[in-house]
């Protein structure tokens, strides 16, 4: 598989307002996004998460060095509607991202930006709801939709423009646990059944999981990139960047201090529990 | 206490009226608004009233929405009534009492002023109620389109008109809040002179301007990730298509027009 996305030696400062110096958030950083990977991005907050995913379609463009998404410069103009169309984003706050006042208007909106006919309009639309489960919905007025209702809404917004990475910003930071699965699950889907690739950005480590690769980021640098299971496992690390660990490996670490021999990369409860009882009962 | 404010006021439904083309309406509307200010006579006004009525019928709204709509101007139309009653001297005298003289003409006058008034505020509601807001916008549109030739910006227009539209409850829910927190702190909006509850109001204010200003940056930025660029080489997935019902509503807007204007001929 190739990259979709690669940053090479990419530098950004937020400029200078009034007579405040200029805010340097990372510097010389490298990163590659695999096609049809899944990425999660975590790290506390102002470590440069949000600013880096905003590289990823040329929403900012750095300072110093390169983005290229499918091998296009995010500083060519000419091509910024193929890189936006490359690369859908979706942002913390569901309200705020939604154009239209009836559900499917809005699904509309990027299509019809990118001038598609209208009957293919239609049809992608149509396409883009069922795959988030929202087609019932599809003449309702957003502000009476739920919070993972409207996250949704806003994901097949960007779906409708058929991506091929979609960057999520904190998409569940202001829902509740019954949106945030909602939307969790949505994306899993995307990643697992339409090859999408996807770069989830959040605080909640539970979510973190899912992907096939973690990135720990950490006063504008990467600190940690690999697969969940090793990211986690670092836990002192981890800790001393003030992040948490899932409520599993966090277990697990707790009994190791207490002098159990236990691995640490046990991600899900069922793992967990398999592990303790491996550890209790090794005859079976 | 705010979220009962509903805009637009518009009843959902698949009438014949519904499915009309909102352009359609929208010049039927201008059509029906010259018709009543052609009228002259009770014979006129009265076609035009059942037209009204017509319309109200086939679009299945209810007539207390109708005169639900009129009571806000209930006050305005009193208001030009008496003047008209006053003001006007012709016919023959009814009352003369010191300064207060009544005239028959004044009467009439005042008459026709009040059913024209009402008819034409019935009329504008039929269309808000029948029509979705957004519907109304693409009209708009479509219909001012000529104007961008003289570069006038018809699709930012209502590109903004439309977000207006769509962010009205969100911005009433956050004033709601607004209000909730504020009280929460002791804030006191009920009493004191108007000019101390004038001046509450601002802690609510300042809030929501803030809070709207980073909502038009979020949004903007979400918008150009939607690959927005203008109104330039954009389609749209309800395209706008004038359809046997809307010649139909043609006809009887130009019959309507016809009958007005021979009636006018004849005194009517």
């Amino acid at each position: 598989m190739s990259d979709l996305i690669q940053a090479s030696h990419i530098s950004f400062s937020y400029p200078a307002v009034w007579d405040a110096l200029p805010v340097p958030v990372f510097e010389d950083l490298d990163l590659q996004i695999r096609e049809g990977s899944f990425t999660a991005v975590i790290g506390p907050n102002g470590c440069g998460k949000s600013t880096l995913a905003k590289h990823f379609n040329a929403v900012l463009l750095p300072s110093g060095g390169k983005v290229y998404v499918l091998g296009v410069d995010t500083t060519d103009e000419d091509r910024l509607l193929e890189v936006r169309r490359t690369v859908g984003m979706v942002f913390q706050n569901p309200d705020n991202q939604i154009v239209a006042n009836v559900v499917e208007e809005d699904v509309a909106f990027a299509p019809e930006n990118l001038g598609v006919e209208s009957e293919l309009i239609r049809k992608k639309v149509d396409d883009a709801l069922k795959t988030v489960g929202m087609y019932d919905f599809r003449e309702h007025a957003p502000h009476l939709l739920s919070g993972g209702q409207k996250q949704r809404v806003a994901i097949a917004g960007v779906l409708a423009m058929e991506p091929r990475c979609i960057v999520l910003d904190e998409p569940t930071a202001m829902l509740d646990p019954q949106g945030r699965r909602e939307v969790v699950s949505t994306i899993t889907k995307l990643n697992r059944e339409r090859g999408i690739t996807v770069v989830l950005i959040t605080h909640h480590m539970e979510e973190a999981v899912n992907a096939d690769r973690v990135l720990v980021m950490h006063k504008g640098g990467i600190l940690l990139d690999g697969t969940p299971r090793d990211v986690f496992s670092q836990v002192q690390t981890l800790r001393r960047t003030g992040l948490d660990v899932p409520q599993t490996t966090e277990l697990l670490f707790a009994l190791r201090a207490q002098g159990w021999e236990l691995p640490l990369d046990a991600l899900t409860v069922d793992e967990c529990a398999e592990t303790i009882f491996r550890r209790l009962c090794p005859a079976n | 206490m705010l979220k009962d404010i509903t805009l637009g006021q518009y009843f959902p439904g698949n009438t014949p009226i519904h499915r009309l083309d909102p352009r359609t309406k929208l010049l039927l509307l201008i059509v029906y608004i010259v018709a009543l200010f052609l009228a002259v006579w009770y014979v006129s006004y009265l076609v035009v009233a059942v037209f009204l009525v017509l319309v109200t019928v086939i679009g299945h709204i209810p007539f207390k929405a109708m005169t639900r709509g009129l009571k806000p101007m209930l006050i305005f139309i009193i208001f030009t009534a008496v003047l008209n009653i006053f003001y006007s001297r012709t016919g023959t005298p009814l009352l003369e009492w010191k300064f207060i003289h009544i005239y028959s003409g004044g009467l009439q006058t005042a008459l026709f002023m009040v059913v024209r008034i009402m008819l034409l505020i019935s009329g504008t509601f039929l269309l808000t109620y029948t029509t979705s807001p957004i519907a109304l916008t693409d009209a708009l549109e479509s219909l001012l389109s000529p104007l961008k030739k003289l570069k006038v910006p018809v699709h930012e227009l209502s590109m903004m008109m439309c977000i207006a539209l769509r962010f009205i409850p969100t911005l009433i829910e956050e004033t709601d809040k607004i209000i909730s927190a504020q009280k929460a702190r002791g804030a006191d909006f009920e009493t004191g002179s108007l000019i101390h509850r004038a001046k509450a109001l601002i802690p609510i204010l300042v809030p929501l301007f803030v809070s709207a200003f980073r909502r038009a940056d979020e949004l903007s930025v979400a918008m150009e990730c939607r690959c927005y660029h203008g109104g330039e080489g954009r389609t749209r997935m309800k395209v706008l298509r004038f359809g046997k019902l809307d010649f139909l509503a043609f006809f009887f807007g130009a019959l309507l027009l016809a009958l007005v204007i021979v009636l006018r001929v004849f005194g009517l």
